[in-house]
């Protein structure tokens, strides 16, 4: 068949950032899919606190501040993390690199608070049911926490390299913004099932 | 710094400065699929991909169907002694597990994986390397769940594998680890075609191709997209909680440490019932291409159709709890899943009247093998669909809960719902595949003898089901006098199996030996159709501009057209979601051989772990070193704009 050009793309962008742009898209995918396994979980959670004859079962509910300090790391990461969205959307570089190193820190930190935070349950995975749920809960979180962090150190170290002088980098620098915002917010119901419902 | 601070834009070869010939030549240089080994192994082409998926998913049927086979063999006399009852629980494990895991949703994601690019006129799939990776993490789970079964590890609990048989207490040894960590592979790659699926019908659309030019079948597959990613997370829960349990102890589905075996079918089958749609919705999305190009009009009912598929997707996910009347529900709860299971039978019927409205209304269709595999649809869709109805009536379920009955409909809804749609597709878009016409005398005894098999083979089922027998059973005895209707069946489902035989002598016939069919040999009205068969690497020298629903039909003499890409880097546009506007010339991925190295590196942790928690210990640095080298920028062109 004959073909006629009746549109001329050569004077779009090469790349574009948030809803523009496929990554966007693609790490919202990625955000739905994860969160849906994040709320079955919790929902196999109450499933199993709603059947039980007491919550939690035979054991003293879990020490709260190691889980507490996380929260407030995790929520105060948040400041951080939008500075550093608003200087990729400008390709400011030298901010850029330096709110990356600090989102690094705020991601080991509740990492290695996050260490004190297993035995603080005061359960272990094997004693029963309940056991098992506070740590499997606790479990998906943290590998969502690693993840994130390997992803945002590696990151980090492209921003350093000539490879970070690219429009497309810093659209990644804000999606990465973007999956951290979940990580922090898919945190703040399971702090609540984990630590404050077998309180009440 | 500031964004004129960075990477000066390439202004690179544009494809509004070059003749046809250098323009398919560059073209052909920036996208193809190196030669060699390494190359074979780096493709993110995705029609590459695709053909490997197919292909694959086509041999896990022919296994699948074997399994059938003996076991039809074993039930066709009472007490025949072919196969004891230890290796018939694995095998009917086996060929559950791999038709639904291994054959039908890959399958029909493959089918997707193919053609969207091509319908909604892009040049390759979004996130290719993404596609890439889920192929080969497929094949390994494929293979895992084979290659135990070979080794006496198969599977023994059945598809869904319920607990506490599956548990730690009575599946002892390694078996349901198998069931469980196949899930993992399996759903892993099936996630990752839906992203990619989305992003491509979202953002990767022609300019023009507005919502409502969007063609049936690219819708069905972005519903089913996104019932994958709201569905399969279910199962991967499930099986991962099933294998902490028998792995490490937890007490999740131990009924005497806290914990609930019913929790189990819940999680299951919120996944399990949105499956069936899965692997439905896109059939029907092939029905949509299919018929109207042989009615000669456009569709009738298009908006009826799309809102069928949005709510048929929407409505899957409330019916979950129908495949658990026997298990003592509250009836309140009963009720509300009965009506619920009616409900969907409105907009499904809904796409019934609408494609029987558009044979009626384009005058005498053509009678060629798609149109007829379409037919054989329609009447054992229907049929499956009445028997559908009657078990979301709670009495009537709880009659045949687990019989022969149960067997006949799903097998009805699946095969008729899904697998003659998918032969009335290979059948229509084998030209585009291979460059070859199928054999149309071949492909019609092929339909009649598929259709006489599949209903001399699980009508009967119907019957020996209400007489009582009950499924998963290896034999029977001879006083209950089920021996002649189950020879019967067996016989059928033999002659099932000579029209498979039939079809693949006719595809390898076909792809050496059959007519030339051109760029359009059914004179179709989408987009896939305006390339030449097989496509090139590039699926389009230009990006097509599209005008209507049916763009081909609309526009017989001369194709608009969008001009201004590069050629000597992977371009592909980025339209709006709505309207399909140009947007951006963003950089789609260069082949690249990480991905395999990824799923290597995940597929031998996820066997690993069935062994010893710490292997997701040992396998997180592997995973981290491909995952990096996956995303590291090379220095290509695509990377540093």
């Amino acid at each position: 068949m004959r073909q006629h050009t009746v549109v001329d793309l050569s004077h779009l962008a090469t790349f574009g950032s948030g809803p523009r742009s496929p990554t966007w898209w693609g790490t919202l995918g990625f955000i739905a899919l994860e969160g849906t396994g994040f709320a079955l979980a919790a929902g196999a959670y109450l499933y199993l606190a709603y059947i039980a004859p007491g919550w939690p079962l035979s054991a003293p509910p879990p020490n709260h501040w190691p889980g507490t300090i996380v929260t407030i790391l995790l929520l105060a990461s948040v400041v951080p993390n939008h500075m550093l969205n608003g200087y990729a959307k400008k390709y400011e570089m030298l901010p850029v690199r330096i709110g990356l190193l600090v989102m690094c820190a705020f991601g080991i930190a509740p990492l290695v608070v996050r260490w004190f935070e297993f035995p603080a349950l005061n359960i272990y995975w094997d004693t029963n049911a309940y056991g098992s749920m506070l740590w499997v809960l606790l479990g998906l979180h943290t590998t969502h926490l690693l993840t994130d962090v390997g992803d945002t150190i590696v990151l980090t170290v492209l921003m350093f390299t000539r490879h970070g002088y690219a429009g497309r980098r810093f659209g990644d620098v804000e999606d990465n913004v973007f999956y951290w915002d979940f990580v922090v917010l898919a945190w703040l119901p399971l702090y609540v099932l984990i630590y404050w419902m077998p309180r009440f | 710094m500031s964004s004129v601070d960075l990477a000066p834009e390439h202004h690179g070869i544009r494809d509004t400065e070059l003749d046809e010939i250098s323009l398919h030549r560059r073209l052909a240089e920036t996208w193809r699929t190196r030669p060699g080994l390494i190359g074979f192994l780096s493709s993110v082409d995705h029609k590459v991909i695709a053909k490997r998926y197919l292909i694959t998913a086509f041999v896990f049927l022919c296994l699948a169907g074997l399994a059938a086979v003996v076991m039809r063999i074993q039930l066709s006399g009472p007490e025949r002694g072919l196969i004891g009852p230890d290796l018939y629980n694995q095998i009917f494990t086996m060929h559950g597990a791999t038709m639904m895991f291994l054959f039908a949703v890959p399958m029909v994601q493959a089918v997707g994986l193919y053609l969207v690019p091509l319908m909604v006129g892009t040049r390759n799939i979004a996130f290719p390397r993404l596609a890439a990776f889920s192929y080969w993490i497929y094949l390994s789970g494929g293979l895992f769940l084979w290659v135990s079964f070979a080794l006496n590890t198969g599977p023994d609990v059945g598809w869904f594998a319920y607990v506490p048989l599956s548990g730690p207490e009575f599946s002892p040894g390694k078996r349901a680890d198998t069931w469980a960590q196949m899930i993992t592979y399996t759903e892993v790659s099936s996630l990752a075609v839906a992203v990619a699926t989305i992003v491509t019908v979202f953002k990767q659309r022609a300019p023009g191709m507005s919502l409502d030019r969007i063609p049936l079948f690219v819708w069905a597959m972005l519903v089913t997209s996104f019932v994958v990613i709201f569905a399969m997370p279910a199962v991967m829960i499930a099986s991962t909680f099933l294998i902490l349990d028998r792995l490490v102890g937890t007490h999740i589905f131990n009924p005497a440490e806290g914990g609930d075996a019913l929790l189990f079918q819940h999680l299951f089958w919120f996944f399990g019932h949105p499956e069936v749609y899965i692997i439905f919705l896109p059939a029907t999305g092939m029905v949509s291409a299919i018929i109207p190009t042989f009615a000669r009009r456009p569709v009738f009912g298009y908006l009826a159709l799309v809102l069928s598929l949005i709510a048929v997707g929407i409505l899957s996910f409330g019916l979950w709890v129908h495949h658990m009347f026997a298990t003592g529900l509250p009836k309140l709860g009963a009720s509300f899943f009965t009506a619920s299971s009616m409900l969907i039978a409105i907009p499904n019927g809904i796409q019934i009247f609408c494609w029987l409205g558009t044979l009626w209304e384009g005058g005498r269709p053509r009678l060629n093998t798609p149109l007829l595999f379409v037919f054989g649809f329609f009447f054992t869709f229907v049929a499956g669909g009445l028997t559908g109805v009657m078990l979301a009536s709670v009495p009537l379920d709880l009659q045949v809960h687990d019989t022969y009955f149960v067997v006949a409909h799903f097998h009805y809804v699946l095969i008729g719902g899904s697998v003659f749609p998918l032969l009335g597709a290979t059948y229509y878009w084998f030209p585009k595949l291979t460059g070859r016409m199928m054999s149309e005398r071949l492909g019609r005894w092929h339909f009649w003898l598929a259709l006489i098999g599949f209903n001399a083979a699980f009508f009967p089922m119907h019957i020996v089901g209400l007489w009582g027998m009950p499924r998963r059973v290896y034999t029977y005895p001879v006083e209950l006098g089920w021996g002649g209707i189950n020879l019967f069946i067996s016989a059928g489902a033999v002659v099932f199996f000579l029209s498979f035989v039939l079809f693949v002598i006719n595809l390898v016939w076909s792809a050496t030996k059959g007519d030339v069919a051109g760029e359009n040999p059914w004179d179709a009205g989408t987009l896939e159709w305006a390339t030449s068969s097989p496509p090139p690497s590039y699926n389009f020298a230009r990006i097509p501009v599209v005008t209507h629903q049916e763009p081909l039909w609309a526009e017989r003499e001369v194709l608009p057209v969008a001009g201004g890409l590069r050629v000597d880097a992977r371009e592909v546009l980025i339209s709006t979601i709505a309207e399909a506007k140009p947007d951006i010339r963003e950089k789609s991925a260069r082949p690249s051989i990480w991905p395999l190295f990824a799923a290597l590196t995940v597929g031998a942790t996820f066997l690993y772990s069935i062994f010893t928690p710490w292997a997701v210990v040992w396998g997180a640095l592997p995973i981290t070193i491909s995952l990096v080298g996956w995303f590291w920028p090379k220095g290509a062109p695509e990377d540093e704009e």
